[in-house]
Order: C-alpha cells, then sequence, then structure tokens
C-alpha cells in the first residue's frame, strides 16, 4: 500500500463518505508522498525564497510554515506550495503535478551559494487530520498541544526521528508527518493501530473543497493571478521586490475581471469541473472543482465568473448532465473545521 | 440465483422466466465511487436494448445507464432514492435498478460470466 516507487495511490479505501465522516470527526490519515518536499540550503536560502514567492518569509520566525504562491513576471500562478522554516533548513512542499517544473524554476531563479535538493524520495509525506489528530497521533515525547498551527517540531513516531508541522488540507486540525523512507510503512501502521482511518484521495478532495482550499490544476493555472483566484492574501506588495510583484501591483490596481465563487446546488445537481454557468441564459463562467459533498449533503463547487456577476446570495445555473441546476453563490469555505479553531486558540 | 449476463457497459442482467432484473456490475461500481444520486426510469417506460435508462452520479461522475434488454419497465427500485449507498455495497442484491418485462429473448451480445471478467480485467490496466 505504501509504495514509493510509483505514485499509484489509492482513490479510496473504504467509501468516501465514511473516510470524510472520520476526517471531519475524529482523524484519518492521507498518504501524499507524491508532493514533492524540496530543501533549499546555503546561507542566503531565505532570502532567495523571500524573492520568489508572494507571501512574507521575513514575518516568519524559525520553525513556522507558511502558504504561499511562486507567480510568473506577468502575475501567473506557477504553484501554491508552504514554505517551512526549519532552524536552520528551509523545505517547501509542492504539488505532485508541478515537483520538476518547480524545481526549474527555482534552480533558475537561485543566486550562486543556495542548493535546491529534492528529497522527495527520501522523505514520505502523510498527512494526519482530523479533530482528534492531536490525541490519536502516537507521539509520547513531544508536546503537540503546545504545537501551534503552522508550526514544526521533530517527534519520535514509530521509533524514527520525524519532522512534523501541524498543517493541511482538509479543513481540519491535523499533523503532516515529513516520515524518512525507510520507517513510512512502519509508521503508517501505527497511525492505524492508534485508531486514525486510512483515507484516499477521494475524501481528501471533497474535504478540501468544503474547505474551500483551491487545487492547482484545476482552480489555478499560470493563467490565473492570484487575485482572482482570491488568494490576494498570500500577496504582500510592501515586503520589498520579488518575481511577479510589478505585474501583481498593476492587476491590484485595476481589478480582476474575474473571480472565483462558491457554488451550492439546490436540488440533485452536482456540478462538475468544466460545466458552464449560467445568468439568466447568459454563460458568465465555468466549474472549476464540484463534487457531492455527503458531508453538507449538496453538489458543492467553485467556479470563475465574471468580476460582480454572482453576487453572495444570487442564484445561477449550472449545466448537469441532466439539464440545468439551480445554484446559490455561497461564501466561501463551504465548511469550517477544527482548522479554524487551531488557528484561532494558537495561531 | 438465476444466472447473470454483463453488458461491455458494465450493467448486468438476471432473469426470473420473462422478468429481467438489471443492476450495474461490482467492477462498475468500484471505478465509480460512492453513488450519490440515480435517475431510473418510469415504470411503463418502454426499453429497446442498448437504450439510456438512467443515469448513475457518483461522487466521481454522472454516467448514462443503458438497457441491457428489450422490454417494458416493471418496477424501479425506489429505495435507492433514500439510499443510493445499497449500489456500493450489494450490486447484485439490494443495489439492483430496475425490472423490465421481457419483450422476446435476451440479446445475443450479452457476456457471461467468464466473458466478462476477461473484457473488465482488460479495462482495469
Amino acid at each position: 500500500m505504501v509504495d514509493f516507487a510509483g505514485w499509484e495511490l489509492p482513490q479510496q479505501y473504504r467509501s468516501v463518505k465514511d473516510e470524510q465522516e472520520a476526517v471531519r470527526t475524529a482523524a484519518g490519515v492521507f498518504d501524499v508522498s507524491h508532493m514533492g518536499r524540496y530543501e533549499v540550503r546555503g546561507a542566503a536560502a531565505g532570502d532567495f525564497l523571500q524573492g520568489v514567492v508572494t507571501n512574507d518569509l521575513g514575518r516568519l520566525p524559525p520553525n513556522r510554515a507558511q502558504y504561499n504562491l511562486l507567480c510568473r513576471p506577468d502575475g501567473g500562478i506557477v504553484d501554491d506550495l508552504v514554505v517551512y522554516r526549519g532552524d536552520p533548513a528551509w523545505f517547501v512542499v509542492v504539488n505532485a503535478a508541478n515537483r520538476e517544473k518547480d524545481m526549474s524554476w527555482l534552480r533558475e531563479h537561485a543566486p550562486a551559494g543556495v542548493e535546491v535538493v529534492d528529497r522527495s524520495d527520501e522523505l514520505g509525506l502523510l498527512a494526519v487530520q482530523g479533530p482528534r489528530a492531536e490525541e490519536q497521533l502516537p507521539v509520547a515525547d513531544t508536546d503537540l498541544a503546545g504545537l501551534r498551527y503552522f508550526g514544526i517540531a521533530e517527534a519520535t513516531l514509530a521509533g524514527a526521528r520525524t519532522m512534523i508541522s501541524r498543517t493541511g488540507y482538509t479543513g481540519e486540525d491535523g499533523f503532516e508527518l515529513f516520515v524518512p523512507a525507510a520507517s513510512l510503512a512502519a509508521t503508517w501502521d501505527a497511525l492505524l493501530r492508534a485508531g486514525v482511518q486510512p483515507c484516499g484521495l477521494a475524501a481528501r478532495d471533497v474535504c478540501r473543497l468544503e474547505a474551500g482550499l483551491r487545487l492547482y490544476g484545476s482552480d489555478m493555472d499560470e493563467t490565473t493571478n492570484p487575485y482572482e483566484a482570491g488568494l490576494g492574501w498570500t500577496v504582500k506588495l510592501g515586503k520589498g521586490d520579488f518575481v511577479g510583484r510589478e505585474a501583481l501591483l498593476r492587476i491590484k490596481e485595476v481589478g480582476p475581471s474575474r473571480e472565483l465563487v462558491g457554488l451550492g446546488c439546490a436540488d440533485r445537481g452536482i456540478p462538475r469541473h468544466g460545466a458552464v454557468v449560467r445568468l439568466g441564459g447568459r454563460d458568465i463562467g465555468v466549474v472549476t472543482s464540484g463534487t457531492y459533498s455527503f458531508w453538507l449533503r449538496r453538489g458543492i463547487a467553485m467556479a470563475f465568473v465574471e468580476a460582480g456577476a454572482a453576487p453572495l446570495g444570487g442564484q445561477v445555473e449550472v449545466a448537469t448532465r441532466s439539464g440545468e441546476a439551480a445554484a446559490e453563490v455561497v461564501p466561501l469555505p463551504f465548511y469550517r473545521g477544527s482548522a479554524r479553531r487551531a488557528a484561532v486558540t494558537q495561531g | 440465483m438465476a444466472q447473470r449476463y454483463y453488458t461491455e457497459t458494465h450493467e448486468w442482467v438476471a432473469l426470473d422466466g420473462s422478468v429481467a432484473t438489471v443492476g450495474i456490475t461490482d467492477f462498475a461500481q468500484a471505478q465509480l465511487g460512492d453513488v450519490v444520486f440515480l435517475e431510473l426510469p418510469r415504470v411503463g417506460k418502454l426499453l429497446e436494448a442498448g437504450d439510456t435508462f438512467g443515469v448513475v452520479e457518483s461522487v466521481k461522475a454522472a454516467s448514462d445507464l443503458y438497457s441491457p434488454v428489450a422490454g417494458t419497465v416493471l418496477e424501479v427500485n425506489e429505495t435507492l432514492n433514500a439510499n443510493p449507498e445499497h449500489v456500493n455495497e450489494d450490486p447484485y442484491g439490494n443495489g439492483w435498478l430496475i425490472r423490465v418485462e421481457l419483450n422476446g429473448d435476451l440479446s445475443q451480445g450479452l457476456l457471461d460470466e467468464a466473458g466478462y471478467k476477461a473484457f473488465s480485467e482488460g479495462q482495469s490496466h
């Protein structure tokens, strides 16, 4: 099951509904070892990263992580990523589909003395997510309750020293574990023995969508800028120069021409990626991510629509297999899980 | 249990006299993932073999359902409105979709158990 050579990850172990319920009410574990993990080495590693990402790493103390974007000079999003400031090493975790692209991008921009090392094959990545993740994580030597949201610590798991961070992609409180490859299977087994439920990519996708978290390749790509994707909060124009800053400054001034909105279907419609969004018979946009949420008991979607065309509370129609389904424009996220509580009480 | 026959579109059919029970296969439900809704025909609808008789919507996709037989819809599995998960949990039992009063014989194009097994194994790789 934990195959390190390939990325044959399961969509589901049991039913998506059961797996998601475990994540929302207890704890589930996702094997996300397909994501790229790079270490950035060198005395100027922090300065280098500050010059390629949009968020302000200058505000990031050691042993904390931060959500970030890499942008092109024209403001298009190269990838979204999490930057981890270890002590002293810097790590970045990037999307699986962008592993090679991001590596080339980072190496192209890296000055002499800064080295980007691909550690994806020596470190597995497990995400333990849910309101009971802290209680169920089999760690004895680290004070998990004292670990802040987006904080980093070291812990012993299944006998191996492991970097852990209080991060995730489900909207729930939880931890991501950077497990040495040789200990990955033992760690997985230890988590299952501790009562954590194994979960597949299908449950991960519905959890992240409910939590309003964007998926690169669906909700954004190189033709998308952070402002229209609703990720303007990650762009700190005042922090000093970085790749894409000038273009982003202009885009912010003019205002985006489209926006990412949340849609909730009223009847039995399920909005799917690529479905046309209409208002009074006129095409105003397209669904970027959509599925049925067993947790919320309705079809939900994120969609790119013309800026201002679909205000909150408004009604639109989404093309589905069996005609048009009525949908309401609703705030993102669709659901706030325990991640918010973790952020509020500790962050 | 009556012998089941299969289509290359992953429906199954089992005969009891002139009444055919139709569902989707275990392979199909596994590929679709959790079933969310089904659109099924009205009782009395006339079907030709190969006709679309409904849609199954899962977390992953919406897929048309094709009738393996020609005949008149006699009964529709109404319990699936409240419990679509029966299609995943018991595709050959409680997860049946429709019963059809056959018009004529079973089509010659249907696969038997071994034929379908070979066909679906070829599709999963």
